[in-house]
């Protein structure tokens, strides 16, 4: 039997309604996380800190590692973005990409963090142009596997393969569990009814998506249907996400070092009513993950049209899924 | 994602200079969940009250400086942060009369891994006070 040790984090990316609109701080953000036991914290530096990718302040790395320390949580991942479309009129040249990475690199290790995101469009020859510098730092470069890329994709294969052929153990993947999309999510659905799809048009889409229908054909008969603009656009999804089988993890749990434990609803009784996080666990498990997993809310933009978001509170209720399915043993009666 | 809060509530106005009423300027957000490069910034829309205006008549501003847009597109240092209020100015004479207009804004913005180049828009009704 593998052992495995599944650890819990969150990705600040949860928060972004509330970090937005000011309503919460980053301390604010640190001590919600730590009270629900979410202790490894992932950032996206460029939502966390104005003025990132610019040289910050020593003051703000001071500030990050008094909260940790304050909270007793521990930095796991800074997710970088590479703008290699930054000029308009011609691309990022391979040499200032791999500089760019370089940043991050850096950044990444000041501020604690053993891992750093990439994106899944970055070419797998500037993750490997960095490996050698990322081991000086210590600090791992993981590229995101993320629908409607997922583990079988030639795009996905090029990069284990380089990966492979470099040699370094600091090149690695970090996958986004929305690959792993096993129903129409229903804030999706209702969102797109009130944007004006009529509900059998979107029922169609759900029951389609259930049966695994090729995305080109569900369009094909949303037009049949007589759908326009928004209805296109729900049947368009289909094409951005599929059910993929969290088994696929299995062949690259020696490079999986970090997970995007996404989601788009967490209901009041602990269910993702479209990712099968009992299922992805039990493949952890099974392959011996040793790692976090990290909350990745990516809910408010389909009900802020219409509801208020508690972003915090989806957190806390992923976290307790997290609890119940990795297995951790429950505080002791009358522990102080 | 932040679509309406693209346009904010707060700091709609007439703009004026020297005596004079040269425009009018509204704060406005990105609607993404990081900020971005201002190079990266492709367009700035705006219609007030039904008319479109010149891409030649938009002005940015944030942190005290100010950029045409077609300056911004090779301002490769300067970014547009997250949830950041930049002031949006639209050269106008006269500006806008005081009561209530119909502003829509749409923001397109470049980002690297993505295989389309989005637009976004955000509407409010506003009001210049009397």
């Amino acid at each position: 039997m593998s052992t495995y040790d599944i650890k819990r984090g969150v990705s600040l990316y949860s928060y972004q309604e509330e970090y937005f609109l000011r309503q919460k701080s980053l301390e604010d953000l640190i001590k919600v996380s730590a009270e629900m036991g979410a202790n490894g914290i992932e950032l996206i530096s460029e939502q966390t800190f104005p003025d990132y990718p610019n040289p910050l302040d020593p003051s703000v790395y001071d500030n990050w590692h008094a909260l940790m320390a304050k909270y007793g949580t521990t930095p796991v991942c800074h997710d970088f973005m590479l703008d290699y479309k930054k000029y308009k009129d011609r691309p990022m040249p391979f040499e200032e990409q791999v500089a760019s990475c370089k940043v991050d690199i850096d950044h990444a290790a000041r501020l604690g963090c053993p891992y750093t995101r990439a994106l899944v469009s970055i070419d797998p020859k500037v993750l490997v142009a960095c490996a050698d510098y990322a081991e000086s730092r210590n600090v791992r470069l993981l590229i995101e596997v993320h629908a409607p890329l997922h583990f079988d994709h030639p795009w996905i294969i090029r990069h284990a393969e380089a990966f492979e052929k470099s040699g370094s153990d600091y090149l690695g993947f970090l996958p986004d569990m929305g690959m792993f999309l096993f129903a129409f999510p229903p804030v999706w659905k209702e969102k797109f009814i009130r944007d004006g799809v009529p509900q059998h048009i979107a029922d169609y889409i759900c029951k389609a998506y259930e049966d695994r229908v090729l995305s080109e054909y569900v369009i094909l008969e949303v037009e049949k249907m007589g759908g326009v603009g928004p209805a296109i656009g729900m049947a368009t999804t289909l094409r951005h996400n599929a059910a993929f089988e969290p088994k696929r993890m299995l062949d690259h749990m020696d490079r999986i070092w970090n997970i995007h434990a996404k989601f788009y609803e967490m209901t009041e009784d602990l269910v993702e009513p479209s990712i099968p996080y009992d299922e992805i666990i039990r493949v952890l498990k099974q392959g011996g993950y040793k790692g976090y997993i990290c909350s990745e809310y990516e809910g408010n933009r389909w009900i802020q049209d219409a509801f208020p978001v508690d972003s915090i509170e989806q957190v806390r209720r992923q976290q307790e899924m997290f609890k119940k399915l990795i297995g951790e043993p429950q505080a002791a009666v009358g522990a102080a | 994602m932040f679509d309406k809060y693209m346009i904010c509530e707060d700091g709609f106005g007439n703009v004026v200079e020297g005596g004079q009423v040269v425009g009018f300027t509204f704060l406005a957000r990105l609607p993404y969940y990081r900020g971005i490069g201002l190079s990266m910034v492709e367009d700035i829309g705006v219609i007030i009250d039904g008319e479109p205006v010149s891409r030649q008549d938009v002005r940015f501003s944030v942190r005290g400086r100010t950029w045409t847009l077609d300056e911004m597109e090779t301002e490769y240092t300067e970014r547009w942060n997250f949830g950041e209020k930049a002031a949006v100015t639209v050269l106008r004479p006269d500006g806008l009369a005081p009561g209530r207009h119909r502003l829509q804004l749409s923001e397109r913005i470049r980002v690297s891994y993505l295989p389309f180049v989005p637009t976004t828009r955000d509407t409010k009704e506003l009001v210049i006070p009397a």
